[in-house]
């Protein structure tokens, strides 16, 4: 009410005030600016005296866009937290996003734009394999940098790739080994859906569970993309009676799968299951009451109680809303543009290979939101796997979290 | 495979095995129902009939989130109400999308094909815009969720007796409307001869219409079922229309007892070949059984007995 009256005169002093800070900032900026563009960047990406620019590169339409909304917000945010701290190299980030409209090609056509078109000095993006696979090509001929946030089946390591999710041995050998020793399990039923990824991973625990902990395989199955239908495997279930449902259902057969075994008796007081498909992004669709008492192998969860996690969800739903879930992939996909800000400044330099030969020192780590992570020479991170226990309000109380994993994406023998 | 299991489980497993059977029997001909009325009655093939079976999804959707948001005490009895409301909002869309496109094509079936493959797209997108892209299933009353158990061993899930439930209702009224009704007379006139019934008096045009929209209706029941089973995401209809055609062409597109039929035998079939075989297996043997019974009756299981 006294402000009112008092507007005319305090008005002036305070657009006097942003005026004097603003110069001040510019000058200082202009003062502590990076290096000169022409050290930097020797290769001719797109950065200029105070710019830099990346991709970002999901899908915002058709079907995977329900999955790589969360991973997209979570770079933007990244992003605008290290412009906030003065940008790489005293440039602040600029983001070109394209969309890859869940169709591999499309993928492969827009990253190709990113890097012969607009130069970007890296990009953030992809999620399925196939998208993955599509883009790498591209990558490797035009030399470009790619942080790939999702948990993967491994097999791979390119120089032009930073892998920010785990690779497959990383999210099955502890989890096996979690429920061998918690829950006594020795007979496992193992059910997927039916693409690379699960087929991958249940090869990996087939034979880790047979060789390492001597364990028993009572079924293997694999549903369609998409279907619905789990009567029959829920009954040949009841029938073998293992010790754990081992799953790596996807999308939104979830939903059916967890609803039809809810029905059907099987629920987390009487069974254990652990799934490797589950975050709190699937977690929000399927219904906490359907999860309850089941357990996710994730190297991360949103309700994880540290410090910097606390900072990171309050920054993230101030962002994006009360509403957002965080799952482990929207997590992985934040470590992304701060493990390039790290390599860039040890590099001194935006140019590809001599941030590759960075990322590849093993000097690289990043106090995340699932805590420290190392970035190993072999393009994966060191994490830990966590497993949590899902409540019935759709998020995971975490019940166990391993000691660091190696990455070993090329594990003998397998 | 026998050995290794007590009778006594292998009793349980084939009544459990059965009624996942008779479940997914329920499914399948609630599906096809709405979709054989149409066809069968008029000739339309509705490339948009997973999408009424989605506008049914979404309604208990929405119905379930006021509820829970503004009276929770009302949460266990919802769902019948929702079904009800599902009907009349199928219903209603289909009531003008008979009166903006589909009357205009009548005779033409490939045109129909066309214009409602089209009109699954924009619903499609309508359903995108308003709802995102993000798979949402509805809160659903306790008493739903669990199983009845008769014995230890043996749990029969209550969401499966439901949808069995509403099926026999569904197709009761179906088959009393059809056939005893005074506009099921009327249905049937026109469609044994569009020329003579309307030269006795029917108003051809508006019992088209009607028998659209009952069509829908009914796709919107079915898709209010599907919410005790599985999500509802703007593409969920795309998932279900071949499995429906399947039971409609398999049954014998004019014959409501086809249909029946076929949906009977299609989920024994896929049931216990599933259960002897791995999923993708026993689909491929049901659908290879079904080719090779279409090629020795083209006309379908139970040909109609139309005039042409």
């Amino acid at each position: 009410m006294i402000k009112k009256n008092q507007s005319g005169i305090w008005r002036s002093v305070r657009v006097a005030a942003y005026g004097l800070t603003l110069s001040s900032v510019l000058l200082v900026s202009s003062v502590y600016a990076g290096p000169p563009t022409a050290e930097v960047n020797t290769t001719g990406m797109a950065v200029t005296d105070d710019t830099v620019t990346v991709g970002i590169l999901h899908s915002l339409t058709g079907t995977m866009a329900i999955s790589e909304t969360g991973a997209q917000q979570a770079e933007k945010l990244a992003i605008e937290q290290i412009n906030a701290q003065g940008g790489v190299l005293g440039r602040k980030i600029k983001i070109i996003q394209e969309d890859g409209a869940s169709d591999w090609p499309t993928f492969a056509e827009k990253a190709k734009k990113l890097l012969e078109d607009n130069h970007v000095a890296a990009i953030f993006g992809c999620w399925t394999s196939a998208s993955r696979k599509a883009v790498l090509p591209v990558l490797e001929r035009d030399n470009g940098l790619l942080y790939y946030p999702t948990f993967y089946e491994g097999l791979e390591q390119s120089k032009n790739v930073i892998y920010t999710g785990q690779e497959a041995t990383q999210q099955v050998f502890a989890g096996l080994d979690w429920v061998a020793k918690n829950k006594h399990a020795k007979t496992f039923y193992l059910i997927g859906s039916d693409y690379i990824w699960p087929r991958t991973v249940m090869k990996l625990a087939r034979k880790y569970i047979e060789t390492v902990l001597h364990g028993k395989i009572v079924g293997e199955e694999y549903a369609a993309l998409g279907s619905t239908q789990f009567g029959s495997t829920i009954n040949k279930i009841r029938l073998k009676k293992p010790d754990v449902i081992y799953a790596a259902v996807v999308g939104g057969s979830n939903v059916a799968w967890f609803k039809q075994l809810k029905a059907a008796g099987i629920t987390g007081k009487k069974q254990t299951l652990l799934t490797l498909s589950v975050t709190e992004d699937e977690a929000q669709g399927i219904g906490g009451e359907n999860l309850l008492g089941f357990y996710s192998a994730m190297k991360y969860f949103q309700s994880l109680d540290t410090p910097e996690n606390k900072t990171f969800v309050a920054d993230f739903k101030k962002m994006w809303g009360a509403n957002a879930p965080i799952g482990d992939v929207t997590q992985a996909a934040y470590e992304g543009p701060w493990l390039w800000k790290k390599a860039v400044e040890m590099a001194g330099s935006f140019d590809t290979d001599k941030v590759v030969k960075a990322e590849e020192s093993g000097k690289i780590t990043f106090d995340a939101p699932e805590g420290m992570v190392y970035l190993e020479p072999n393009h994966h991170l060191k994490t830990r796997l966590r497993i949590g226990e899902w409540r019935a309000d759709g998020q995971a109380d975490i019940v166990y979290t391993s000691p660091y994993i190696m990455p070993n994406p090329f594990p003998k023998g397998y | 495979m026998l050995l290794g299991y007590s009778w006594s489980d292998w009793g349980s497993i084939l009544v459990m095995q059965g009624f996942a059977g008779l479940s997914l029997f329920s499914v399948l001909l609630l599906m096809a129902l709405g979709l054989a009325i149409i066809f069968g009655q008029m000739g339309v093939i509705n490339m948009a009939h997973g999408e009424f079976m989605t506008i049914g999804a979404y309604t208990i959707y929405v119905i379930s989130k006021v509820t829970e948001q503004y009276f929770p005490a009302f949460m266990p009895y919802y769902f019948v109400v929702a079904i009800f409301a599902a009907f009349a909002i199928a219903f209603i869309v289909g009531y003008f999308v008979e009166f903006i496109l589909i009357r205009h094509l009548y005779k033409r079936p490939l045109d129909t094909l066309l214009a409602t493959w089209g009109l699954s797209l924009i619903m499609q997108q309508i359903f995108r815009s308003t709802f995102g892209g993000r798979e949402v299933s509805p809160t659903l009353p306790d008493w739903l969720m669990g199983s009845w158990s008769p014995t230890p061993s043996i749990d029969i899930p209550i969401n499966g007796l439901f949808v069995m439930a509403i099926t026999i209702l569904v197709t009761a009224a179906v088959i009393i409307s059809l056939y005893k009704s005074r506009w099921g007379l009327k249905v049937r006139a026109t469609t044994q001869n569009r020329m003579m019934a309307g030269a006795v008096g029917i108003n051809t045009q508006k019992v088209d219409r009607m028998t659209f929209a009952v069509g829908c209706g009914v796709a919107g029941v079915a898709g209010a079922a599907f919410t005790t089973i599985a999500s509802t995401g703007p593409t969920s209809g795309s998932l279900y229309i071949v499995d429906t055609f399947l039971v409609v062409v398999f049954g014998g597109a004019a014959s409501l007892l086809g249909t029946v039929a076929s949906a009977f035998s299609i989920s024994q079939a896929q049931s216990i070949l599933t259960f002897f075989m791995t999923n993708a297996m026993g689909k491929v043997v049901t659908l290879l059984t079904i080719i090779v019974i279409l090629m020795l009756r083209p006309e379908g299981l139970f040909a109609s007995k139309v005039r042409k």
